[in-house]
């Protein structure tokens, strides 16, 4: 009795304290810091808080000046050009990724020969780090040493192709970047989708006389509803943490046109002084992200209830 | 057993540690090719006077890099003995209290006699030497290709109007006119020589010192816009994101004729080989002929716990004034020494020429202005502010008249 009890004791115990730690330092690494930066964005002058967190020898100030920062925020120009762009570059990012992602799905579907090899062509972008395709987009995209140069020297002496030193058309060249490496990702989670759909569904549609297209309009991509929801929630958080990739393509430029609300945080606290400025553009991202996240994990926790 | 070799090792190499002489952690950014040769220099003669040094360099041209750090460094209560800081900076760290006192070394060493005041006011905190300045780099230089100019018969420009027309001829001769590196701080880098050209440096000192909405929302300030949107139409398509240096290299190969750049640029000359006046010309940014932008490289110093490293910090600080040191330094990177009575004939002729200039404008107090391109003349935040808008007219169709709007606005909720 009293051995039963303690053996249960310990498994239930054990558990717990091996997750403690790590429980410990998310709790304050992340949590901590997410609850200090959200203090930051609310205080007159985010610096002299910190140091009077962190030097006993300062009495501590924290002169709460509500939502200023916030206000201060959306009337930055940058700021309001850095949220345009990751709109811009969020929306067809997310839907070019689905769509080319899907589409090679499907396409290496069908019992194809080597689909193992191509397969992994297609996901092996994603093991570069967006470093690498900043830095290689970039070089190929330069028109004076990349595409533009290649095809005019090789005699189409009209061609021109410099999207990424105009400021009109540069956020662009980071969405093509973007889809070139994340697109066999999402091509991946899809084909786990179809593959986990039950084959006798499919059989029993194409004894009815379906079609292969209506197949899959009709019957595959409705069920593969919640494959559709983890592709896009992975892909909306690239999306708005966004900052590598953009710092090695164009660096923000030409001037501020591809500057994106990870890149304004980045400035403005570490080579701006402008702490409150970058608490609050944190602040904003984490809104953003949560926006997204919330739904998602709401509906995934009532999806495991049912 | 094992256990306590390792304690015994581990507390062997503190004693060893803090039985030598003091170390100095010096954390910088010269990390290229001529900078790190200079700043070694300062190493060995740190080694040579019994210290030890600890070298902390953190790449990333404009020091952004480092910066970030040095904060969480500083935060952390564990500040580097020394930081390559500048400008308006030092007096932000002066003001956290983090900085150590240098008054001794100063009142041995006459710093307040051999330095211009506008250099030992950058380097005081309340009245108090806190940073040692290394050198004095002029910003509104211009860089010329001579082989360039003379074979399409174009004259060093002396004004924007002339510096427009050559670059006309030039642009129908098909060479680039002006090499330029498209990012923020080099954007900001020629629009304010063509700010110093356009209104003259009390109108330069009104807008980026004192910020006087006035000035900033002039026509003069409109002018001046006007003229640095028509640079956009004598550069390249692979300006955008360019390096400062790749720029320099343009020109170094006659690929472009000018480029606006600080006198840095003439360490990339003179590694490919080139002689100022034979090769290349050294000439003040057309316009502003008598006038000097200034940007002041220095190490600050911060306050150290042990008294080993303080002394030496302190015998650094000696070090970094000497003769000797401002001779090698500024040779190997093109800047001038900080003294005024260092003996300059060692140096070329464009620091010469360089000197005299900044000698002329400090004896007269006029003329000489602090560069806002280079945070010497107002804090990050409104810096910050004002390279935001020069690229983003330097970059879109934004107008003059818009501009300045944006400017003074900028500049305004920056304060």
């Amino acid at each position: 009795m009293t051995k039963s009890n303690r053996s249960k004791g310990i498994d239930y115990w054990l558990p717990k304290l091996v997750l403690s730690p790590t429980i410990a330092i998310t709790t304050v690494f992340i949590y901590g810091f997410i609850f200090l930066t959200a203090a930051l964005s609310v205080t007159d002058e985010p610096l002299m808080t910190i140091f009077s967190l962190t030097n006993p020898n300062i009495d501590f100030t924290f002169d709460f000046v509500g939502l200023d920062h916030y206000v201060k925020l959306f009337e930055n120009d940058r700021w309001n050009g850095a949220l345009l762009n990751l709109g811009i570059f969020g929306v067809l990012f997310i839907g070019i990724c689905m769509i080319v992602g899907l589409i090679f799905a499907i396409l290496l579907d069908q019992n194809i020969r080597a689909e193992g090899a191509l397969r992994t062509i297609y996901l092996y972008p994603m093991a570069l780090s967006f470093i690498v395709t900043g830095t290689v987009w970039k070089w190929i995209l330069n028109p004076t040493v990349g595409i533009e140069k290649f095809m005019q020297d090789i005699g189409f002496t009209s061609f021109t192709f410099d999207w990424i030193v105009d400021p009109q058309m540069a956020i662009y060249t980071v969405v093509i970047a973007g889809i070139w490496q994340s697109s066999g990702f999402v091509m991946a989670i899809f084909l786990a989708g179809l593959r986990g759909i039950d084959t006798s569904i499919i059989k029993a549609a194409q004894l009815d006389g379906a079609s292969l297209f209506s197949v899959y309009t009709r019957i595959i991509i409705p069920s593969m509803r919640p494959v559709f929801f983890s592709a896009f929630v992975m892909l909306a958080h690239i999306a708005i943490k966004s900052f590598d990739l953009i710092m090695a393509l164009t660096g923000g430029g030409p001037g501020n046109a591809t500057d994106v609300p990870a890149i304004f945080m980045y400035q403005f606290s570490f080579t701006r002084s402008q702490y409150d400025m970058g608490a609050t553009s944190a602040m904003i991202m984490l809104m953003g992200v949560a926006a997204i996240l919330i739904p998602y994990l709401y509906s995934e926790l009532r999806g495991e209830k049912q | 057993m094992f256990k306590k070799t390792l304690l015994a090792m581990a507390l062997g190499g503190t004693i060893a540690a803090t039985a030598q002489a003091g170390e100095v952690e010096v954390l910088h950014w010269w990390t290229s090719g001529g900078e790190a040769k200079s700043i070694a220099v300062l190493k060995e003669m740190v080694n040579d006077a019994g210290h030890s040094w600890k070298d902390f360099a953190v790449a990333g041209g404009g020091g952004e890099n480092a910066y970030t750090v040095l904060r969480s460094r500083a935060v952390s209560g564990n500040a580097p003995a020394s930081a390559q800081i500048k400008g308006l900076e030092i007096q932000e760290w002066g003001d956290l209290g983090f900085l150590a006192d240098l008054s001794d070394v100063a009142e041995d060493n006459n710093w307040d006699s051999i330095l211009p005041a506008v250099v030992s006011d950058v380097m005081k905190h309340d009245g108090k030497f806190v940073a040692a300045p290394v050198n004095v780099h002029r910003v509104n230089w211009m860089w010329a290709n001579k082989a360039v100019l003379e074979e399409h018969g174009v004259k060093a420009p002396t004004s924007l109007d002339e510096l427009w027309a050559a670059s006309d001829k030039l642009k129908a001769a098909g060479i680039t006119p002006i090499a330029h590196g498209g990012q923020p701080w080099q954007d900001a880098t020629t629009f304010e020589s063509i700010v110093l050209a356009v209104g003259g440096a009390d109108f330069f000192s009104q807008v980026f010192v004192d910020h006087d909405q006035a000035a900033l929302e002039s026509d003069t300030m409109k002018t001046a816009f006007e003229e640095f949107g028509k640079v956009k139409q004598y550069i390249d398509k692979g300006a955008p994101g360019r390096d400062w240096n790749v720029a320099t290299g343009m020109v170094i190969k006659g690929e472009a004729a000018f480029q606006f750049m600080g006198d840095w640029a003439k360490g990339e000359f003179s590694a490919a080989g080139k002689q100022p006046g034979a090769d290349y010309y050294c000439l003040p940014f057309p316009g502003t002929e008598g006038e000097f932008t200034f940007n002041i490289d220095s190490l600050a110093m911060f306050k150290q716990r042990s008294s080993e490293n303080e002394e030496a910090q302190m015998k650094m600080a000696e070090l970094i004034l000497s003769p000797e040191f401002q001779d090698v330094f500024n040779m190997n990177k093109g800047s001038i020494p900080v003294r005024l009575d260092q003996d300059m004939s060692g140096f070329d002729s464009c620091a010469q020429a360089s000197m005299d200039t900044f000698k002329a404008t400090s004896a007269s107090g006029e003329g000489l202005v602090p560069s806002m391109a280079h945070g010497m003349s107002t804090t990050s935040a409104i810096q910050g502010a004002i390279y935001d808008v020069a690229t983003d007219f330097f970059n879109s169709d934004m107008s003059a008249d818009e501009a300045v709007l944006k400017l003074s606005r900028a500049v305004r909720a920056a304060q």
